[in-house]
């Protein structure tokens, strides 16, 4: 594994993160609606989002990966993006909000993970805004001195008023309790997998705790204990309160710094499943590439044509003698040309089998 | 990776000559729980208009895969052992580099999962000390998992080859094939 500082990398990283602060400095109306009791948790996403800014970049970096960005450029400058809006926006609404895909892998493995990926996406709409200031509440002043009136709270973003509600309404209810809806979906997404992963004797042998359980437990913790800090004061006259706000703070932040380095990068990969499609829907229109063993269509001739690109970048080279390439073969060519080359071996040695 | 005993002086040795084309390894990899019950194992007919020959491939576990180095989404991994993992499913993105670049055409894409999918040596029972289902099947040994020592008894004539030669390139694996005695590498051209 390279352990160098990719220093590119890390001039954007820098940069992008001060950009955050920046944001949050003027989004807060210079720290006038930031709380600073959340200040532990800025600290942990200004950290994570310099993380995922640094692996990103040097991710992109990777000969392959840096071929499909390319590739999508081009076709953005090429105006050809543009034809693919609608079914981007199609695909991102079935494969990121709701993650299709899944489902053909296991209807209980779905639910899981939709249950999971819907209670951290609005936590993150909740909690992130809130730590960075950009979102306040107030109490309207004109209802707030007069006890005979019902007092209304006011919603603010970036400093502007965006609506008032009752206190005590169903809005209110709603609002208030947002995290709460989000805990309950990622705790019965989180045993729902966590049953799967201890019984499935496939992902036992494969799994490894640090890469597949611990981000469960993490969740899991983080879920529990965000609970916990308001069913701790609403029922148990805040008994557990300091150890719950603790606990929930050092599991948070530790989610947050880990998303770069472990399982939780997968959130930030996935829409290049969107890149990948509409790379192959392109390549189709361009031409489809012909295996010359079986002599029928197998891959876009694009895909072919970049691989050969990008392995040699790779310091692989499967240029044969005629020069083709090994490449402009398809799977079962491959498999069959290997085959006949035993065949041949066999017959340089006299052609009889051998045992 | 869990605890395990994997057994290092167990080695898989592949002989293609010997492949009756009964399918037993198909049936026999999707029962392997580590590929969700879908079989991995490929057996084709080389050219069905002049000869009824088959062939049978497994992953070869490449020493420097190239799937894994051509895969954007870091989703393939080698272990300790050089068993080369099938796609991790939360990273895959189901671009099918793996499946083009693969000398040995290995990989297979689903396209319902939209997810990559290979042989991973039948983790599951090689890490517990156990053999891969298909060799565990194969009639005629074509597929045979066991040591050096016992494959040199068994086959006098023939030589466990894993170095590779295609045009350039040439790829060295854990997985061995049976070449006539003698032989250093098999030459792709």
């Amino acid at each position: 594994m390279d352990m160098s500082l990719n220093k590119k990398a890390l001039f954007i990283a820098t940069g992008v993160s001060l950009l955050l602060i920046s944001f949050v400095f003027y989004g807060s109306r210079k720290l006038q609606n930031f709380d600073p009791a959340l200040i532990i948790y800025l600290f942990g996403t200004v950290f994570a989002f310099f993380g995922i800014v640094y692996r990103y970049t040097v991710w992109l970096q990777r000969p392959p990966t840096w071929m499909y960005f390319k590739r999508t450029f081009q076709f953005f400058f090429t105006g050809k993006i543009f034809l693919h809006v609608i079914s981007f926006a199609k695909e991102f609404i079935q494969n990121i909000g709701f993650q299709k895909f899944i489902y053909p892998r296991g209807r209980s493995r779905w639910i899981g993970h939709f249950l999971m990926a819907t209670g951290c996406t609005m936590a993150f709409c909740v909690t992130f805004p809130l730590t960075f200031g950009w979102i306040n509440f107030t109490m309207n002043p004109a209802t707030s001195i007069n006890p005979s009136r019902v007092h209304m709270y006011e919603a603010h973003f970036f400093g502007f008023k965006m609506f008032e509600f009752a206190l005590g309404s169903f809005v209110a209810f709603v609002i208030f309790k947002a995290l709460y809806w989000c805990s309950w979906l990622v705790i019965a997404g989180v045993l729902i997998f966590m049953r799967r992963r201890l019984t499935n004797a496939g992902l036992v042998a494969t799994q490894t705790f640090e890469g597949d359980l611990l981000p469960l437990i993490l969740l899991l913790a983080i879920a529990v204990t965000g609970l916990g800090l308001s069913y701790g004061y609403e029922y148990m006259k805040g008994i557990a309160y300091d150890y719950m706000a603790v606990t929930h703070a050092i599991t948070v932040i530790m989610f947050l710094i880990w998303i770069p380095f472990g399982k939780f990068f997968h959130i930030i990969q996935r829409p290049a499943q969107i890149g990948a499609h509409i790379y192959k829907k392109e390549g189709i229109k361009r031409g489809m590439a012909v295996c010359p063993h079986t002599h029928q269509e197998f891959a876009t001739q694009l895909h072919i044509n970049d691989l050969k690109i990008v392995t040699k970048e790779l310091g692989f080279d499967f240029t044969l003698e005629d020069g083709t390439s090994h490449l402009d073969l398809s799977p079962e060519g491959k498999r069959s040309r290997l085959a006949m080359a035993h065949l041949k071996a066999r017959q340089q040695n006299g052609g009889n089998l051998f045992g | 990776m869990p605890v395990t005993n994997y057994r290092t002086e167990q080695e898989f040795f592949v002989d293609m000559q010997r492949c009756i084309g009964c399918k037993a390894c198909e049936m026999a990899c999707s029962e392997c729980e580590t590929n969700g019950h879908e079989s991995m194992i490929h057996v084709n007919y080389i050219d069905r208009a002049v000869t009824v020959q088959t062939t049978v491939q497994v992953c070869m576990h490449c020493d420097d895969p190239v799937c894994a180095n051509v895969c954007p989404a870091d989703a393939i991994t080698k272990d300790e052992f050089g068993v080369v993992h099938t796609a991790n499913t939360a990273r895959c993105i189901g671009c099918s580099n793996c499946v083009m670049a693969c000398p040995f055409g290995v990989p297979k894409k689903d396209e319902a999962y939209d997810l990559m999918m290979k042989c991973n040596m039948c983790y599951d029972r090689t890490s517990a000390g156990k053999k891969p289902m298909c060799a565990t099947v194969c009639p005629t040994q074509a597929l045979y998992y066991g040591t050096r020592e016992e494959i040199a008894k068994m086959r006098p004539n023939s030589t466990p080859v894993n170095n590779f030669i295609f045009g350039k390139e040439s790829v060295s694996t854990k997985v061995n094939i049976m070449m006539p005695k003698g032989s250093t590498s098999l030459i792709i051209d």
